[in-house]
């Protein structure tokens, strides 16, 4: 799909750099205790005078993650320091929102530092425009990401030090779901964080044998009446004399490692990565798949024993037959 | 304070765990660490502006994760290193209720420069919050 025409004027700006924004206020204690105070950095060499002196600074410093804190506006939007550049360099994002993109999140903050920055230092930074990506569309909504590398200095009567630098993208967005004011007032009574569950099994009545056995801390298998065959996973017919006639039986939850996967990439909530994930040969002689545990990923060996435990997840809802190594 | 011990470069070895660092997610948090990085954009202190972007409540701006993020990692390496950069990545928005717990392990160490290389990830009841990477000297 072609892109709007007001897309290739945004992007004929990438590569742009802009002009200089001040910060308001010098390096300072007092901004830099209520940061340590509510990230709960309790590091001396931020608040305690006495110790900073003994470091190599020979004085307070700021903590390296403060730094785009310094220069940024404060309460009104777009209010820059005296002595700051009239360009924005935020123009973009303000040409996507007049276009239906209200909506912006960070995504990427990659801070470098030249070096720690001290009590009194006034900083500023310049910005260039480094990229603007192709439209995406993600669960926030369709838009674009941008990335902008921020450059900051500290001002010196003998030439401007760089001290830092931030390459930071955001993306700008027209959200999916924007709720109605309505919806809104309804979510008041709801919890913010919905916790992500795992998945059920879909369940059958050729598999509940299974999950019941489960719930039971019992791995079972289904046999055949007919000729005692062993199979899994379930399935309504055997796959030997063809009989519909089955049972089951409890088996002893002792196998090997037949093959196994680890997963690394997409990370899906709420699984825990690298999920190793196994496939067991039972000692009575059919193969399950299931989660392993208690093995670190560079151990796993095809063969190793195995024995089945039963986890409880999501508050008991939810009981499965996991595997753990045993000695041999 | 003095006494905090300090990591240094011959203790740390690749594949060091870091110790797990659990955060409360909380309104009080959530606002406060944007007015304490001078980030005063509504979706970070008032709930109806984050529902109208489309957010079921207030979330955290991204430069207080990084300050976590400096934090959990200084916890472990204490006050004698240096931050050589700090990269991190947001993946679920960290919204008030919520618990983020931190992990990380070493993934690469230089005698020559004394640079430990962290990876780190914080995690919620929604996936990973933010992963990312540190790069200290240490003495």
């Amino acid at each position: 799909m072609a892109e709007q025409e007001w897309m290739s004027e945004v992007r004929a700006k990438v590569g742009r750099e802009y002009g200089r924004v001040y910060a308001w206020d010098e390096v300072n204690a007092p901004m830099i205790r209520q940061w340590c105070e509510v990230m709960g950095v309790d590091n001396p060499l931020y608040t305690d005078a006495d110790y900073a002196a003994t470091t190599e600074f020979g004085g307070i410093v700021a903590p390296p993650a403060m730094l785009q804190a310094w220069c940024l506006e404060g309460l009104h939007a777009n209010n820059y320091a005296p002595g700051s550049t009239d360009e924005n360099p935020y123009e973009v994002l303000k040409t996507m929102e007049a276009h239906g993109m209200p909506s912006v999140v960070a995504v990427n903050s990659d801070l470098a530092f030249e070096r720690y920055v001290k009590l009194g230092e006034k900083l500023y930074y310049t910005t260039k425009l480094e990229a603007i990506g192709e439209e995406k569309t993600t669960a926030l909504g369709t838009g674009f990401f941008v990335t902008l590398i921020m450059s900051f200095f500290s001002q010196k009567p003998e030439g401007d030090e760089k001290v830092g630098q931030l390459t930071f993208r955001v993306f700008k967005f027209r959200a999916a779901n924007v709720p109605t004011a309505a919806k809104a007032d309804d979510k008041d009574s709801a919890p913010a964080v919905h916790k992500i569950k795992r998945p059920k099994p879909g369940m059958s009545d050729d598999t509940r044998f299974y999950w019941e056995g489960a719930n039971a801390g019992k791995l079972m298998i289904q046999r055949c009446t007919c000729c005692s065959t062993l199979r899994h996973p379930p399935a309504p017919v055997c796959i030997k004399c063809h009989s519909f006639d089955w049972d089951t039986v409890q088996a002893s939850g002792k196998g090997s490692v037949y093959s196994f996967v680890v997963m690394h990439y997409p990370e899906v909530p709420p699984f825990d990565y690298p999920n190793p994930v196994g496939l067991i040969e039972l000692d009575e002689g059919v193969r399950i798949i299931a989660g392993l545990v208690g093995v670190k990923r560079d151990q796993i060996k095809i063969g190793q024993r195995v024995q089945v435990e039963f986890q409880s997840f999501d508050d008991g809802e939810l009981i499965l037959p996991m595997f753990r190594p045993v000695a041999a | 304070m003095t006494s905090k011990n300090s990591k240094r470069f011959d203790d740390v070895r690749p594949g060091e765990a870091l110790p797990e660092l659990a955060i409360p997610i909380t309104v009080l948090l959530i606002n406060s660490g944007a007015i304490a990085t001078r980030d005063y954009f509504p979706g970070h202190h008032d709930k109806d502006a984050a529902q109208q972007l489309g957010s079921p409540h207030v979330f955290m701006n991204i430069l207080t994760t990084s300050g976590l993020a400096q934090r959990f990692v200084e916890d472990w390496a204490g006050p004698a290193v240096r931050f050589k950069d700090l990269k991190i990545k947001l993946g679920a928005p960290n919204y008030p209720g919520d618990t983020m717990t931190f992990s990380g392990e070493v993934v690469r160490t230089d005698a020559a420069s004394r640079t430990v290389e962290v990876a780190l990830k914080g995690k919620n009841s929604m996936g990973s919050h933010v992963t990312g990477s540190a790069t200290l000297v240490m003495p």
